[in-house]
């Protein structure tokens, strides 16, 4: 070639030059799907990882020991005033009759080597029997053959957690108790069982008895608050913004602000609920209510962010096609255009949800961090949520409070991927072709 | 809002201006109408879109509107039903009455005046329902049936005369936009007929159609026009040819020439006209 | 309406319709000429070519027709593409019937090249001939040019065409009555005179044809006929001496 050629090139030029830069084009392609599939293979392992540290500390958190014994269940002892009334119950010996049933089963004689065998069980199994009997009176001047948590320690001995080779003044069993603890086992009545302690237990100081049935309604409820809240306020505040605004100034402010307000940190809403709900009128702490209040205020933002996205895709002759018809303004919204965005809206919806069940500091900021025993039962009660307990247990030393925080973890994993799945599969079901 | 109606209104070069008459040229007026307009004027912003129309439209006629790309004929049917007042910076000038009353009066309720004027669209666009429910939507939302049973006996009528009937009646319940183009253009039809309408908008309703379903789409037209009036923009001359009474010919947003459609196609009676249905531009 | 086609396929469509008509129309001219030159110079070889060109001119019209046809059909045309696709073809045939007039006007002179020649007709006929020939001239080029006023006054010329035929028979007459030996001449320069005068009425015909294409409207005087031979009481009233016996 004498000159370069201006302008367009030959066809046959062309398929030439084309063929020539073909060579290239591959490489750098594949080079970039080796990258990219590197990235993914990197980021899976850091997955692997994460899941088997989670799983191997969390699945122990599952279960616990328990211990069979024969329990002779004396009405007199158990309710003196024969009555079967709470009071009596109270008032009653069920852990002289617990104890006894133990002493049986370890032969115990004397008065250190009776200490010892009660200290094996959980203080939470007379409570157990209580309510055993309450529920079922048949069961009094019965023998049964009832299960009990073992002591925590107990637990974490049988676990391997606390050594027998330890010298007695350093660990927290004395040899006595392993004696016992070993003739129980050899006996076959230490059962290693499902944990019902973990689902329906709810916050102790003893570990064995400690459970997420608390936390999980003082999520419940704070959750349900904030969808009854952010739901139909986002909803309606993404179909103001997009089909009744007049574009204006104004209007152009506020969404600048909602935009804004999803990128702030969530503590922050926490001290506003602080500082107005509790400070200026006055309302308890640490109550679901205010919680769902905080936890609303974070969420609207992706509610509303994703309504309107939603609300625009629906095509304008949709609208059209309804206004053509004689439909007001308001028809067409709430007949046309919103059933078409409801996927959309809903989708936001359940992944604002899943956002908001894993936040934890709003929700300290309010005073959700107090130990609570009672399960809330209503949106003033006060009450904690699934991260808050995760955040205590994960304060305390003890052995099975390490294995029941990674437990209580797994549980709130599930709840995210599920509450996900939702999302997935309402998008799915609700798609419509137009 | 419907923000995404991107009108183009072209740059008017002197010379064209020039050219158009200073009145427009043939009958605007007709005996009985049922639509009239007189020096209708609308702009987007401050760009005018049209200026100084005044047209009758008669009872039981099809009148078609031809011209250039952004000559104003969409702009103007639009205005016809109202349809304008959904683009926030449009705004309408000039009287518009619908068998002599205002439809821009402040006190009309454009709802009611959209059942009386129907409106089919470029792409069809059956509501994402069922067949039923996209014939029934207008007269459930409207009241006009007295009971379910008086609503299917609308929705059978509408979806006869619209010559979709024995096509869809033993699937009544499948999706709207599960039909094909024509289909749901006569769905859409139906569906405009379903309020009883006394005036039909269509928006070049053939654009998307293959030639047979236009065919069906024109004798649906000749049909229709024994019970409404139809006003109809085309971009097709022939089609404008085939279906209309009357023809109007709009260039730069003025009303250059309106006559009778054999007339207008043998013999027009402006320059410009004569220019655009030949097919030559200077 | 002198703007072109924005789609240039078909302008030379149209274009090359016109030029055919031009062409045609030229060779038709040049065949009335060539007839009255024969007739006129009693030339039997100029005759002879004059009836050979009308095979070139007939396959002109041929051509002629089938374009149009095919454009009518291929391009949709509306106004005044359609007028004039639709006055070509009857144009076409108007000058298609004026060449055979002008070929039987080149066959009947060979035939009275043997016979005794008539004093003063071929003179008179040679204007009539001239005079067809430039309204023929005149019409085409109102019709290439679209000049309206100019095809009117080509309608308005046919009365003189026909005033010439008039008086044209009237002499053959005479003749015949005066001497039956120029029956058969005469007869021959009847027919030439007829030929001529339709040649006029279907160039008037063409002119009518501009018209329409120009206005669209038809032309709304009735056409003048002003050849009377067939309706005149007085002349229908001369009879030859020779057939009643002596008077």
């Amino acid at each position: 070639m004498i000159d370069t050629p201006k302008g367009l090139v030959s066809p046959t030029m062309a398929t030439k030059r084309v063929a020539a830069s073909m060579a290239k084009r591959k490489k750098s392609e594949r080079n970039f799907q080796r990258l990219g599939r590197g990235a993914i293979a990197v980021a899976l392992a850091f997955l692997v990882v994460l899941f088997f540290s989670i799983f191997s500390k969390g699945l122990p958190g599952f279960f616990q020991y328990y211990v069979e014994i024969e329990v002779d269940i004396d009405r007199e002892r158990l309710d003196p005033t024969d009555d079967l009334s709470l009071q009596s119950l109270y008032d009653g010996d069920a852990r002289g009759v617990i104890r006894s049933a133990l002493y049986a089963a370890v032969d115990a004689e004397g008065r250190s080597n009776k200490r010892a065998a009660g200290k094996l069980i959980s203080p939470g199994a007379e409570q157990r029997l209580r309510k055993m009997v309450y529920n079922d009176p048949s069961l009094m001047d019965t023998t049964q053959t009832l299960r009990f948590a073992l002591d925590d320690d107990v637990d974490s001995f049988l676990r391997g957690f606390i050594k027998r080779e330890t010298p007695e003044k350093d660990r927290r069993i004395n040899d006595r108790m392993v004696e016992y603890i070993d003739r129980l086992q050899a006996d076959g009545k230490i059962i290693y069982a499902f944990s019902d302690y973990l689902i329906f237990g709810s916050a102790s100081r003893n570990p064995e008895m400690a459970g997420i049935y608390g936390a999980l309604m003082g999520s419940i409820l704070t959750l349900s608050v904030c969808l009854v809240l952010a739901f139909p306020i986002g909803v309606a505040t993404a179909i103001y913004l997009e089909e009744i605004a007049p574009k204006n100034r104004i209007t152009e402010i506020i969404e600048i602000n909602i935009n804004n307000l999803a990128a702030v940190p969530s503590v922050v809403f926490g001290i506003l609920g602080l500082a107005v709900f509790i400070g200026i009128f006055g309302m308890p702490r640490s109550i679901p209510l205010i919680g769902g209040v905080v936890l609303a205020l974070m969420t609207l933002p992706t509610i509303i962010i994703s309504s309107r996205a939603a609300i625009r895709a629906v095509p304008p002759s949709v609208r059209e096609a309804a206004l053509g018809v004689g439909a007001s303004q308001v028809q067409t919204i709430f007949h046309h255009v919103i059933p078409l965005a409801m996927p959309g809206m809903l989708t936001g919806t359940i992944i604002g949800m899943a956002q908001a069940l894993g936040e934890t500091a709003p929700l300290l900021m309010i005073g959700m961090v107090a130990f609570i025993v009672d399960v809330p039962g209503s949106v003033t009660d006060p009450g904690t949520v699934l991260p808050v307990q995760i955040f205590m247990w994960a304060d305390f030393a003890e052995r099975m409070f390490v294995q029941k925080t990674s437990a209580a973890i797994i549980v709130l994993l599930a709840f995210l991927i599920t509450m996900n799945a939702a999302a997935i599969i309402v998008r799915k079901k609700l798609e419509r072709r137009w | 809002m419907i923000e995404s109606q991107k009108v183009a209104i072209p740059e008017v070069p002197d010379l064209d201006l020039a050219k158009l008459p200073n009145a427009t040229i043939g009958d605007i007026y007709v005996e009985t109408p049922r639509m009239t307009a007189r020096q209708v004027r609308v702009n987007y912003g401050d760009k005018i879109a049209i200026e100084d129309v005044s047209l009758d439209i008669g009872s039981c006629e099809v009148i078609s509107f031809i011209g250039p790309s952004g000559c104003g004929k969409s702009t103007f049917l639009r205005c016809l039903n109202r349809m304008n007042d959904t683009i926030k910076t449009c705004k309408v000038s000039g009287d518009i009455r619908l068998n002599g009353d205002d439809i821009y009066a402040p006190d009309v309720d454009v709802v009611p005046l959209r059942a009386r004027v129907g409106m089919v669209f470029q792409k069809p666009n059956p509501f994402p329902k069922s067949i039923f429910d996209n014939v029934a939507y207008g007269p459930k939302i409207h009241g006009l049936a007295e009971d379910s049973g008086h609503l299917k006996k609308i929705v059978q009528e509408a979806l006869e005369r619209a010559g979709l009937w024995p096509e869809v009646h033993n699937r009544l319940d499948d999706p709207g936009t599960g039909l094909s183009g024509g289909q749901q253009q006569r769905l859409c039809i139906a569906r405009a007929i379903a309020v009883s309408p006394e005036i039909i908008l269509m928006d070049e309703p053939c654009s998307a159609l293959d030639p047979i379903a236009t065919a069906r789409i024109e004798q649906l037209i000749h049909e229709l026009s024994s019970e409404y009036s139809i006003v109809i923009v085309t971009h097709s001359l022939q089609q404008a040819a085939r279906v209309s009474r009357r023809t109007a010919y709009f260039h730069l947003g003025r009303l250059v020439e309106v006559g009778l459609t054999d007339e207008l196609f043998m013999k027009p009676q402006h320059e410009m006209t004569n220019n655009y249905i030949t097919g030559r531009f200077g | 309406m002198s703007d072109l086609h924005i789609v240039s396929q078909f302008q030379s469509e149209l274009d090359a319709i016109k030029a055919k008509i031009i062409k045609m129309g030229g060779l038709v001219e040049a065949s009335i000429v060539g007839a009255s030159a024969s007739l006129y110079n009693r030339d039997a070889e100029l005759a002879e070519h004059v009836r050979a060109s009308d095979a070139a001119i007939d396959t002109l019209e041929q051509q002629i027709n089938d374009e149009a046809a095919r454009v009518i059909a291929l391009r949709s045309p509306n106004a005044e593409d359609l007028r004039l696709l639709l006055t070509v073809i009857k144009v076409s045939g108007n000058l298609e019937r004026i060449a055979d007039y002008s070929k039987n006007i080149a066959k009947r002179t060979r035939v009275l090249l043997e016979l005794r020649s008539i004093d003063g007709s071929p003179a008179a006929l040679r204007r009539m001939a001239r005079e067809v020939e430039l309204m023929l001239g005149d019409a085409l080029n109102a019709y290439v040019q679209q000049d309206q006023a100019l095809a009117l006054s080509v309608i308005a010329r046919d009365e003189a065409v026909d005033q010439i035929y008039n008086t044209l028979f009237r002499e053959f007459l005479t003749f015949m009555m005066e001497d039956p030996r120029n029956i058969t001449a005469c007869m021959h320069l009847h027919f030439i005179a007829k030929n001529i005068e339709r040649m006029g009425d279907h160039v008037t015909s063409i002119a009518e044809q501009v018209v329409f294409y120009t206005s669209g409207e038809k032309p709304t005087d009735e056409r003048t006929k002003a050849d009377v031979t067939s309706s005149d009481a007085a002349l229908s009233g001369m009879k030859p001496t020779w057939s009643t016996g002596a008077e």
